[in-house]
């Protein structure tokens, strides 16, 4: 029943997107983070950056995003993010900066209401010790907001593993790529797309539940 | 018993979807496949300039005036033709399901496709080759391919063709569209496009790429392009009437000259009919 | 919040900023002027690529208008279907009786866990081999289907938290007045919730209108980002002018959505007409993942 699946790839395909998730994840933290930072920041221009980085790229469809990333930076202005001259290291790469810019601006959002959870005084009494933004930032206010913050940012995170699918889009072999490969050679339609599913319910929901159960182990309780 | 559990659940759920959607869709009037006789429903492709792509005044392309040149012997004048765009992948069962009379789009005749339909023609005799820099040196011949940055459409039997035998090394991007690939070739980031000469003499000759980019003229492989009808439909042989008259009055060097002139394009003569080049 | 963040400015700080802004300012200026003449030298800026936009209103009737127009046919058939599918299924994860919640719930949580480009990938062969539906029509049919199944199970949630997120007494209040339990529902936490629910309904319009665009780079379904592919065909092959353009179609449109959203949620938390919490998008989502597996 299963026999066709020796003639492909699944294993290194689902390992693709795994990558694509992990990557993407850990950028769109960082970069989420620092937009978060300008956006609550002292400096008028960081602010309108953050402000307006965050409205417009929120707006574009990823699939936009990743073509762009594509036919734009690597074709037209010759980035090759270290890939050399291979396409599909080179694509790999490009779709996890389009996914990380996409998705930070999603990370930005949480950490904001997160921030907005931070009670008043927190940040009064840091100042009254006097600490700087960056001080009342790193060690008072962040560690709190990203606490309460961790079951927004799994969301972001399942919305993110589900999106690594759209790098399908400029080639990269990843797992629904390699579903509509399948389905186009073999007569097994609803077999491969119940594997397929299965996949994506093996890796988003356990995701899901143990970083609900995390945030409500980690939320600060008030 | 996981598994079939779960696409039991999808299917019973798709199911209500398809039925809700169902109302949603409006029916294509019938009127539009024959009937009254008045119209001649084609199809075409409308992303391929040269060949058939959509512009604002109507449809151009040597698809297009072969089509409607026959529609005209047929007795359908301009005005009475429809046109329909017939993505490469959809093309036999257009055609089984009487969407569109005949099929003009870059349609090569292959024993598989026979099988499922009647080609009339062949009307021109094309080759996959490949579209490279002008100044480009480094490719010469069909195996300097194997070293190349080769740009494609995704799924497209050219695609098939490289990675399978023609150049099994080569890497091969994948676009929607051939316009997507030509940036890439006019910076570097790709050395070939590869399709049907005929396709590529089609973008070559627009006039912002003149003198930039040129053929191959590698002949990787022989494409008959034919006239798709439905099988053991009496218009394969209305139409071979049409193309011969065509070739013979003198219609179908003037549309090779319009659609393929600027492109130093050399085409092959017009083909016998029925003369199919393996 | 974002105030207290930081002290009120004196002379040092703002000579800080200052020069922390012509640090940002020089460093953004360069990355646009690197891309602005390297998109230059590439000939990508040459007027011809980007003219037809600008000049004449055929591009935009011959290619985009159509394409626009199937962008937001097949959002507003997502829409339109899902919402009454998404409605019964966020009530029926609220029933009382065991076998309607948990069926309902695996339904949910199964096609929330799905990406929608395999569920409109799944459709589209769905359709071909199964169903007589034309192949004109079936990567409409495709797409609509995806976003449905997906956002039919989006929407179940917010209806869920929309009824949850009323206060308790209301309910009680109805059923001490007799009311059947279908009344209740009907009459007194719908209505309220429905309200409440709204500006979360719009913002999930952005994501439906984005999501049609994978139809159109991987469906062959020929939305606004595939009648770029067409438009660039026939004006010598000016694909990134092309997506720029689209680009900018979306954003505009989905700016308009998102900030009718917010508009929406500012002025019904002020007019306080309902009991509940007005939802906005990012309740929303906050409720999703501690909700996983809740049956």
């Amino acid at each position: 029943m299963f026999d066709f699946l020796q003639d492909y790839d699944l294993a290194g395909a689902i390992w693709t997107t795994v990558q694509l998730a992990v990557l993407s994840a850990v950028g769109s933290l960082i970069w989420g983070t620092l937009l978060a930072a300008m956006r609550v920041g002292p400096v008028p221009l960081m602010r309108g950056f953050g402000n307006a980085y965050v409205n417009i790229v929120r707006n574009i469809p990823l699939t936009v995003i990743i073509l762009f990333a594509s036919l734009g930076l690597n074709q037209t202005l010759g980035i090759t993010l270290g890939g050399g001259g291979d396409f599909e290291t080179i694509n790999f790469r490009l779709a996890v900066l389009g996914l990380i810019l996409y998705t930070s601006s999603f990370v930005c959002e949480a950490l904001r209401s997160g921030i907005n959870t931070v009670p008043v005084g927190q940040a009064e009494a840091a100042r009254a010790l006097g600490l700087s933004f960056g001080q009342v930032l790193r060690l008072v206010v962040l560690p709190q907001a990203f606490r309460s913050s961790v079951v927004p940012l799994a969301n972001v995170l399942i919305a993110l593993i589900k999106n690594t699918t759209v790098a399908a889009a400029i080639g990269v072999a990843e797992t629904a790529l390699l579903m509509k490969e399948m389905i186009e050679n073999e007569a097994q339609l609803l077999l491969i797309s119940a594997v397929i599913a299965l996949v994506f319910v093996v890796l988003t929901l356990p995701t899901g539940l143990i970083l609900g159960w995390v945030g409500k182990k980690v939320a600060v309780k008030r | 018993m996981k598994l079939r559990k779960v696409s039991a659940a999808s299917a019973a759920v798709l199911a209500l979807a398809l039925t809700a959607t169902a109302c949603g869709g409006d029916d294509k009037d019938s009127g539009s496949s024959g009937g009254d006789g008045k119209k001649i429903t084609i199809g075409i492709k409308f992303d391929q300039p040269g060949l058939g792509q959509k512009t604002p005044d109507g449809y151009a392309g040597f698809d297009v005036d072969v089509a409607t040149y026959v529609a005209k012997k047929l007795g359908y004048t301009e005005d009475q033709i429809e046109w329909k765009e017939s993505k490469s992948a959809d093309r036999e069962t257009m055609l089984q399901r009487g969407d569109v009379d005949f099929i003009a789009a870059t349609y090569s005749i292959t024993p598989e496709r026979s099988e499922k339909v009647d080609f009339a023609g062949p009307y021109l005799l094309a080759h996959q080759d490949v579209l490279i820099r002008a100044d480009d040196d480094k490719i010469k011949s069909p195996e300097d391919l194997n070293d190349a940055k080769l740009c494609s459409v995704t799924g497209s039997t050219s695609a098939q063709n490289i990675k399978e035998k023609l150049a099994p090394k080569a890497q091969l991007q994948p676009y929607p569209t051939y316009s997507a690939c030509l940036p890439g070739l006019q910076n570097g980031a790709i050395d070939a496009l590869t399709t049907d000469d005929s396709i590529l003499a089609g973008y070559a000759s627009q006039s912002q790429f003149k003198g930039k980019f040129k053929l191959g003229g590698f002949k990787l492989t022989n494409e008959n392009y034919g006239i798709g009808v439905k099988k053991g439909s009496d218009l394969k042989n209305k139409i071979n009437d049409a193309l011969e008259a065509m070739v013979a009055d003198g219609a179908w060097d003037k549309a090779v000259k319009d659609n393929f002139g600027p492109a130093n394009y050399k085409n092959e003569p017009a083909p016998k009919i029925g003369d199919i080049k393996s | 919040m974002s105030s207290v963040l930081y002290d009120a400015q004196g002379p040092r700080a703002k000579r800080r900023n200052v020069v922390f802004t012509a640090v940002f300012l020089v460093a953004f200026a360069a990355l646009l002027w690197w891309v602005f003449s390297t998109l230059n030298d590439k000939g990508q800026l040459e007027w011809a690529l980007w003219k037809p936009f600008f000049t004449g209103t055929e591009a935009w009737s011959t290619y985009i208008w159509p394409g626009l127009q199937n962008t937001l046919k097949a959002a507003a058939l997502a829409v339109v279907i899902a919402l009454p599918l998404g409605a019964a299924l966020g009530i029926a994860r609220l029933s009382d009786h065991r076998w309607v919640r948990v069926p309902a719930a695996v339904v949910v949580e199964f096609f929330r866990s799905i990406p929608v480009l395999v569920l409109m990938i799944f459709g589209l062969a769905l359709f071909a081999e199964y169903t007589n539906v034309g192949p004109d029509d079936r990567p409409l049919y495709a797409v609509v289907t995806g976003l449905v199944l997906y956002n039919a199970s989006v929407l179940a949630e917010i209806v869920r938290s929309g009824i949850l997120a009323l206060p308790k007494g209301q309910a009680e209040g109805a059923m001490a007045i007799g009311l059947r339990k279908g009344q209740v529902m009907r009459l007194i936490l719908l209505p309220q919730a429905v309200t409440a629910m709204l500006p979360a309904i719009v913002s999930q319009l952005v994501v439906i209108l984005k999501d049609t665009a994978l139809g159109g780079a991987i469906l062959t379904f020929p939305e606004l980002l595939a009648s770029a592919n067409t438009m660039s065909g026939y004006y010598g092959a000016n694909v990134i002018a092309s997506y720029t353009v689209v680009a900018v179609i979306y954003i505009a449109l989905n700016f308009a959505l998102t900030s009718f959203a917010s508009w929406l949620e500012r002025r019904l938390r002020r007019a306080k007409k309902s009991t509940g919490a007005v939802l906005s998008a990012d309740d929303v989502e906050t409720a999703d993942a501690g909700n996983v597996g809740k049956v």
